[in-house]
């Protein structure tokens, strides 16, 4: 190893210390400090602050606690909650409102939603258009609920709903068909109140 | 009086069957209180901060515990290729026998007339009391250096190393705390340090000796805060982070068990031990509920204090025994001796 020379010698240190420290101007806050306690005082101050701690951890002993015990209790959703989507049929008529326009599929970011069309013939009518969805899939292992498929449709044909219980065994069962998707859902999630 | 002379001198000894009979239950009461206490601490913890806590496997969460030790010793005895073999095994057996040892002398009652025969409700009364516990800490340390040094692993040394460091740094505030006690008493069999405290239980007269013994204890069981030696954030697990299934169980068992010990010395030497205040004389099957309970006070403490303070760090450490803890001990161990010599 070569020995290195000292590259601040004294001479170059002595300029820089006569440069006039900035003066801060009127912006000056002064800061006070509390004096240093001595030993007595720190010591009671840390007795005391433990005490303080302490009183506080027992404080919550008395409390109920905060935990929402899960599979049994569930913390309800809100009305504009984005859960696992929902097709509709119309209640009067209960022809499907889906037309199988596949903007839903277009508007999809994910690109989890699959929409294969046909047509409707007088003897086979399933939708109010003239197409209706042959096939209307959504892959939910893919889908991330961002709601675009919703605000695309033109006939409020899908929504989204409640639902966020959704877990699976295998990828397969996660692919949500038409008929899964129409059903009336097990409402297994709680709606929050207005006041709530 | 039997044949059978105990090797050290003794308070009082019985015949060899009594003291085999004596042995089997102490270490089963031992051995039942652990889970208890494994189950309050984790119910206490989670209702301190907040939280239910353990509470899905039997009645409140009442058979955790036992579903730990189930899958813990159903596990794979997985040994690092870096490892000490012998010593690895060796180590945890250290700490678990250690703690069981020490647990011996806690008396939970005074020599009671069972079915005729005088029976001491301890395991043993050793003339040499608080020594004794001592020895046996001074080993306990040997299962935690030998365990995070065989482990072969740069953290578990470092625990180890801590916790060494520990150990010795509060042992001695530990033992000069039990001095001013011990002069007072003029005795170092724990039930006479108990009989003596007919008057006064000694942490009144012996409060600043009763407190450093519990901050020493805290250290001593490696317990909250000064739980360095397996301070998480830091070292991954400390001494343990290699050991799992059975052999971590029995670390994780000498933990408590050490807790429930240091809990026992406090009761025994600083609370009263068996004894009642106000003068009430209850009859002797009161005695070992008497000092259970008062184990599960400073047990509560324990418990506590984890639950409130946050980890010291090491310097933190090792200034505050030295520096504070130890001149405290000794001043406490020097007033009570020359207290004790103006007043006789």
């Amino acid at each position: 190893m070569a020995d290195t020379p000292d590259s601040t010698p004294d001479d170059t240190l002595v300029p820089a210390l006569r440069v006039s420290a900035w003066s801060p101007g009127e912006d000056v806050i002064e800061v006070t400090r509390n004096p240093k306690p001595g030993a007595a005082r720190s010591a009671w101050r840390t007795f005391r602050e433990t005490a303080r701690g302490m009183r506080t951890t027992f404080a919550r002993l008395g409390e109920e606690p905060s935990t929402v015990q899960y599979p049994e209790e569930k913390v309800p959703v809100y009305p504009r909650f984005r859960g696992r989507h929902k097709l509709h049929r119309f209640e009067d008529t209960g022809l499907e409102k889906c037309v199988g326009c596949s903007l839903c599929a277009a508007a999809c970011p994910a690109d989890c939603i699959r929409v294969v069309a046909a047509e409707n013939t007088p003897d086979n009518r399933v939708s109010a258009g003239e197409r209706y969805a042959a096939v209307y899939e959504i892959n939910l292992s893919r889908c991330i609920f961002c709601g675009y498929c919703e605000v695309a449709c033109p006939f409020d044909a899908i929504t989204m709903g409640h639902d966020y219980e959704l877990s699976d065994y295998t990828r397969d069962d996660l692919i949500f068909t038409k008929e899964m998707l129409l059903a009336e859902p097990l409402e297994r999630t709680p709606l929050r109140n207005e006041d709530e | 009086m039997s044949a059978v002379t105990p090797i050290a001198v003794v308070g009082y000894y019985e015949p060899w069957w009594i003291q085999i009979i004596k042995s089997i239950v102490i270490f089963a009461v031992g051995l039942q209180l652990v889970p208890i206490v494994l189950i309050a601490e984790r119910k206490l913890l989670g209702r301190f901060q907040g939280r239910y806590g353990p509470n899905r496997v039997g009645p409140y969460g009442a058979l955790q515990p036992l579903a730990d030790i189930l899958k813990l010793l159903t596990k794979e005895q997985f040994r690092p290729t870096t490892s000490v073999g012998f010593l690895f095994a060796l180590a945890p057996t250290i700490s678990i026998l250690t703690a069981v040892a020490a647990f011996a002398i806690i008396p939970f009652g005074n020599t009671q007339d069972i079915f005729g025969t005088k029976v001491g409700l301890y395991g043993v009364d050793v003339s040499i009391g608080p020594l004794y516990l001592f020895a046996f800490g001074a080993v306990a340390f040997y299962g935690i250096m030998l365990g995070g040094w065989s482990s072969g692993s740069k953290y578990s040394f470092l625990g180890a190393m801590r916790g060494a460091a520990q150990l010795i740094s509060y042992e001695v505030s530990q033992g000069l705390a039990l001095v001013g006690v011990v002069i007072t008493a003029q005795t170092l069999s724990l039930t006479g340090i108990v009989t003596a405290q007919k008057g006064m239980w000694y942490f009144i007269p012996q409060l600043a000796g009763f407190l450093i013994f519990l901050v020493a204890g805290f250290a001593e069981t490696n317990r909250a805060p000064f739980d360095l030696t397996e301070a998480d954030a830091e070292l991954v697990g400390g001494y343990n982070t290699e050991f799992g299934g059975g052999r971590f169980a029995s670390y994780y068992f000498a933990e408590y068990l050490n807790v429930l010990v240091v809990s026992g010395i406090v009761t025994t030497v600083f609370l009263g031990g068996w004894l009642l205040p106000f003068g009430i004389h209850p009859p002797g099957w009161v005695d070992p509920i008497v000092v259970l309970a008062k184990m599960s006070l400073v047990t509560f403490l324990f418990i506590w204090v984890r639950a409130t303070l946050p980890r010291l760090r090491y310097d933190q450490l090792m200034s505050f025994g030295w520096k504070v803890l130890l001149p405290l001990a000794t001043l406490n161990a020097l007033v009570t001796a020359i207290v004790v010599v103006a007043v006789h």
